[in-house]
Formats: structure tokens, C-alpha cells, sequence
């Protein structure tokens, strides 16, 4: 503003200075030199759910919500639209992309100490964008209307009648007076992209909370002096491209080559509400949740252990007593928290099997070992952990 | 969005190394018309699914029969094939004299349906195939609206079409007038007589290539 300009960047400039903030958010942003590729998986997750917005608002275009219709018109949409099978295939390919991307997100967060003060609500907002994720991937599963969007809905919305006091309230303000039928179809179509436009609004204030207190890095200790911080053009530009590239070409491999890898057979016989399919899994991304529930012998227990494992994510930057950011100068905990990875997946697998012997005991100890990290180790570690100099500077780290 | 005052900012422009400036612009353009080709063919199949389902009834035998029994001369019935209104009219000696009256026929743009807008065998003097009958597909060919029928009366035994929408007037046989702005003739359908009560529209055993879908404008 020192200089008039009567360029029109400068006329736009004077009256919406759009260009600066980008060029000083997007351009110059000073972002720590020694970021890793584990970095790229924000960026990752944002494609995805740009690819899956798109998709979506094409595939609603051929979806009609009611129980007569819309498992035929998905079928018109694999059959008969003109590219429409690409299209779905790139909006279900993007949900495991999505997913995919969000948990490398957030277990590097875990490992590098991102939650931690300043950057408490960077966690807390993409909490709050992996729960709506995680609510309009499941509304988006019962839309096509097959034996496990049905099952898969019986089953959430029995779950949320029995939660005491709100739960019948909130199912019925679902399902709409009557039972799992084209009123809550219609409800859940609405959900599902109501929510999916939410989650564009809470990435907003995700990426300006990080904008404020800036990119933790895998040292977890703040760049101190100019040497520390390289600007985010070209340094992060080309690096998160690179990642990007290889990250659609995953993505590609998985629409055109395996399409089917990661959906359900069962999913493609329509709706029978007299028959349920004989072996019942969730999608991948959702299994470990699942293991959860059926690990616990209580209706009431296990939906509050499986509710209680996202909750207790919302408490981690309170719970975490240790001035350490990163796990690589905390060699207790650094092994804890792998283990905490491998008590995840196992979940996850265990989440795909029938919850007998073998399966049944590894997700009960794995759910035990989830929560004693989250409430013995974290809290109590820092007591006795001794922890590993920290470096002063990021200079001769990384990048 | 604000950075924090005491976060350390980067040296104002990141050192480029001696006649680097002109390799890196050359990459970066390569990069950038590379993403937009990528964005391009990333583009197709949303576009494409917009075209739909148009090509899934090909081949489909959708002709249908109609029972014309109780259609008086001079009447005209209306039933629908493919969606479109189509007209089935039974014509009097006086409505299939005017159309060989000549001071009706050179006010005609084309009084002898020489732009394809019918099948073969409608292709005649009367568009039709018996003179009796006459089948039109009711749009008109200026903007799409239909023409409503004038019925032969004592001051104009002719009969006529004209469109509500923007003043085109059409002969008994569907022939456009010159002085209107609708450009070709209304459309005849292939039909079939099976016998004197009953037509088919859909299927023309006079024309049997014909397609709809290649005339000039419907």
C-alpha cells in the first residue's frame, strides 16, 4: 500500500489485498528447512477430498434417494452413464485415500508431538474433521442402498438408540418416524453432503490455526533464526508436488486396477431387510472401531470404549505431561507409540474376522493397550522417562 | 491469518544458483502445462457423465398402435411417441384439395418436402401414406412449441396449424408457410397402416432404413 500501483494486481491489491495474503501465506511463509515427506499427507488428504467433492456433486447429479430408486440408479451410474463408472470409482477409491492419508496424518502428529502446546487446536479442529469424515463416509455407505448399507445402517442406529438420555431422540430426528426407509434415506442423502461442505469449512480453520503458530517439524523444537526456515515456495511447492504424484498414482492403481480391493461383493446385491448377510465386515477404515465393539461383552461398554477412543484423542494435549515434542528424544515412549500403531492395526485386522479365539483375545489386549497409553503412559511416562538432548538449531537437520 | 511476531522469517529470496533463473523458469513451465493436461483429462469423465444415459434404449422397438375407429373427417387426434405430441389427422376432400390449390402452395417455403423431414413414402404431395391420413410430430420447427389445429370450418375448409409461440403457420400436411419464421416442414413419423382403423408410428414398412434421428430438425 506505500506505493500506488495502477496495474490491476495493484487496483485489486488496494481494494482486496488477496494477492499479498497468498504470496505471504503460500509464497514467503516461513516453514522449518527439515520437514519429511510425512509432511505431504495434509496436502494429501485435501486433494482427496477435493477429488471426492467433485465426484460427488457429478454422482448426485444420477442418484436418486429413495428406496425404490437408488440402488438402481447406482447401478445406471456403473452401467449406462457415460464415464459414470470412473466417476463412482473415483469417489469410492477417494474415501480409502482419504482415510488413508488422514491416519499417516495423525500418527505423525502422535510421533513428532504436534498436539502440543501451541498447536492444541490444530489437533482439536482435525479431530473434528476426522469425526465428520467419519460421518459423512458413513451416511455416503448407506446411500447406494445395498445389504451392507442397510446392515451397516441397523446396526450405527440401534448402537445410537442405545446411548441413554439422547440417543433415541437423535435416531428418530434420523430415521423420521418411521423405520430405516426412504424418509431417513432422503435424510442420510442430505447428511452426507451437508456434512462433506462442513468439512470444507473446519479445513479453513484447521490450515489458519496453522497459519498462526506455524508447521511443528520432526525435531519438535521451533525454528529460532532465519537459517532455520526456508520459504514454503519452491522448497514445500516441489515437495509436496513430488508427493502429490505419487500419491494420484496410488490412487490411480487402485480405481483402474483394483477396483474392487477394497469394497464389499455383499454391497452389490440390493437392500433385503429379511436376510442379513451371513458374515458382516465394515470397510477397512472403519474396522478397528469396530473390533472395538465387539471386544467388549456389554452393548453400553462397548459403545462407550468405542465412542472413548476418539474422546480421549480430544484430551491428548492435556494428557501428554512431557516438555519433549518429538518421540525421537523420548526412547520410552518412542516404542510405546509404535506399539500404539500396532495395537491400531491390529485392531483393524482383527476388525475384518470373526470375533472368536485368537481375533477376540488380540483386540481385547489391544484395546486395553490403546487406552494405557493414552491414560497411564502419557500422563506418567514423563516421570520417569529420561529423555534425549534436544537439538538448538535445525540447521544440519533435513532438508 | 497473522504470523507470529517473534517467528523467524526466511531470507527474502531463496539464492539462485549462476544461470539457474532460466533452467528453473523452463521447469517450472514444463510442470505447469503438465498439470494442466493432467487437470484436462482429470476433467473428461465428470464432463462426460453430464451426456447420461442417452444411448441406452438403442434398438429398443418403441413403435406404438393406435385405433383411429372414432376419428370423424376433419378431426385430428393427439398421442404421444418418444415423449413428442403427435398428430393423427383424418382429412376431408376439401382439406386434401387445398393442399394442391396453387395459390396455397406458392406461399410455401417447401410445397413439396424436398428437405428430409419425412419418411420415403411420405415424401408425396399429401406428407402421408394414404392421402386420408395424415401423421405429424406436433413441434414446431421454429422454437420447439406446439401448433394448435384449426379444424376445417365453413369460412376455411382447409384447416391449419399455427404455432402460439411466435405466429409460424403450417398447411394441413405440416407444410410451413413463408411469410413466419419456423424454417422446414413439421416432422412425419414413420408409420404403418395396418389397416383402415389402425396405424403404427414408430415402424415404416414403406421406408424401413428411415431413422428420426436423421432428419433435418425436429
Amino acid at each position: 500500500m506505500s506505493k500506488p500501483d495502477n496495474t490491476p494486481a495493484g487496483w485489486l491489491e488496494a481494494r482486496l489485498p488477496i494477492i499479498s495474503a497468498f504470496r505471504r501465506e503460500y509464497v514467503d511463509f516461513a516453514m522449518p528447512r527439515n520437514l519429511t515427506y510425512l509432511w505431504n499427507f495434509g496436502a494429501f488428504a485435501t486433494i482427496a477430498l477435493a477429488l471426492l467433492i467433485v465426484s460427488g456433486i457429478f454422482l448426485a447429479l444420477n442418484y436418486t434417494p429413495s428406496v425404490a430408486e437408488a440402488f438402481n440408479s447406482i447401478e445406471t451410474i456403473d452401467r449406462h452413464v457415460s464415464s459414470g463408472w470412473l466417476v463412482r470409482a473415483i469417489h469410492m477409491g477417494g474415501v480409502s485415500m482419504l482415510f488413508a492419508a488422514l491416519y499417516v496424518h495423525m500418527a505423525r502428529s502422535l510421533y513428532y508431538g504436534s498436539y502440543k502446546a501451541p498447536r492444541e487446536l490444530l489437533w482439536l479442529t482435525g479431530l473434528g474433521l476426522f469425526i465428520l469424515v467419519m460421518i459423512a463416509a458413513f451416511a455416503g455407505y448407506i446411500l447406494p442402498w445395498g445389504q451392507m448399507s442397510y446392515w451397516g445402517a441397523t446396526v450405527v442406529i440401534n448402537a445410537m438408540n442405545a446411548v441413554p438420555l439422547i440417543g433415541p431422540a437423535l435416531a428418530s430426528w434420523l430415521l423420521g418416524g418411521e423405520g430405516l426407509g426412504s424418509v431417513a434415506l432422503h435424510r442420510i442423502y442430505v447428511l452426507h453432503f451437508v456434512t462433506a461442505f462442513s468439512i470444507i469449512g473446519v479445513i479453513v480453520l484447521h490450515v489458519a490455526a496453522l497459519h498462526v503458530v506455524g508447521s511443528n517439524n520432526p525435531t519438535g523444537v521451533e525454528p529460532k533464526t532465519s537459517a532455520d526456515v526456508v520459504p514454503f515456495h519452491p522448497y514445500y511447492t516441489t515437495k509436496d508436488g513430488l508427493g502429490l504424484c505419487l500419491f494420484l498414482m496410488v490412487y490411480a492403481a487402485l480405481i483402474f486396477f483394483a477396483p474392487d480391493l477394497l469394497t464389499l461383493a455383499n454391497n452389490y446385491a440390493m437392500a433385503n431387510p429379511l436376510v442379513t448377510p451371513g458374515d458382516i465386515t465394515p470397510e477397512w477404515y472403519f474396522a478397528p472401531f469396530y473390533a472395538i465393539l465387539r471386544a467388549v461383552p456389554s452393548k453400553l461398554g462397548g459403545l462407550i470404549l468405542t465412542a472413548g477412543s476418539l474422546v480421549v484423542l480430544f484430551a491428548v494435549p492435556w494428557l501428554d505431561r512431557s516438555p519433549v515434542r518429538s518421540a525421537r528424544y523420548r526412547p520410552v515412549l518412542r516404542w510405546a507409540l509404535l506399539a500404539l500403531f500396532a495395537a491400531f492395526i491390529a485392531l483393524g485386522v482383527a476388525g475384518m474376522h470373526k470375533p472368536t479365539g485368537l481375533w477376540l483375545a488380540l483386540s481385547r489386549i489391544s484395546v486395553a493397550y490403546y487406552y494405557a497409553y493414552f491414560l497411564i503412559l502419557l500422563p506418567f511416562l514423563p516421570r520417569v522417562e529420561i529423555t534425549r538432548p534436544e537439538p538448538a538449531t535445525l540447521r544440519g537437520e533435513g532438508a | 491469518m497473522t504470523q507470529d511476531a517473534d517467528r523467524p522469517t526466511p531470507s527474502p529470496s531463496c539464492p539462485i544458483p549462476g544461470g539457474g533463473a532460466r533452467r528453473r523458469d523452463v521447469l517450472s513451465t514444463v510442470i505447469v502445462g503438465a498439470g494442466c493436461v493432467g487437470a484436462c483429462a482429470l476433467a473428461y469423465p465428470f464432463l462426460d457423465s453430464l451426456n447420461g444415459t442417452k444411448n441406452t434404449s438403442l434398438g429398443e422397438d418403441d413403435s406404438i398402435d393406435v385405433d383411429i375407429a372414432a376419428l370423424r373427417p376433419g378431426q385430428q387426434l393427439v398421442v404421444t411417441w418418444r415423449g413428442w405430441p403427435v398428430f393423427i389427422q383424418k382429412r376431408t376432400p376439401e382439406m386434401l384439395a387445398s393442399l394442391k390449390t396453387a395459390d396455397i402452395v406458392q406461399r410455401l417455403r417447401d410445397p413439396d418436402s424436398k428437405i428430409l423431414q419425412q419418411p420415403k413414402d411420405a415424401t408425396n404431395w399429401h406428407r402421408s401414406v394414404v392421402p386420408e391420413i395424415g401423421v405429424l410430430i406436433g413441434i414446431c420447427t421454429h422454437l420447439g412449441c406446439v401448433p394448435s389445429y384449426a379444424t376445417p370450418s365453413p369460412n376455411d375448409k382447409s384447416g391449419k396449424y399455427s404455432c402460439p409461440c411466435h405466429g409460424s403457420q403450417f398447411d394441413v400436411a405440416g407444410r410451413v408457410y413463408k411469410d413466419a419464421p419456423a424454417p422446414y416442414n413439421l416432422p412425419v413419423p414413420p408409420v404403418t397402416m395396418l389397416s383402415a382403423t389402425h396405424v403404427r408410428i414408430g415402424q415404416s414398412k414403406g421406408d424401413p432404413a428411415f431413422s428420426i434421428a436423421s432428419i433435418q430438425q425436429i
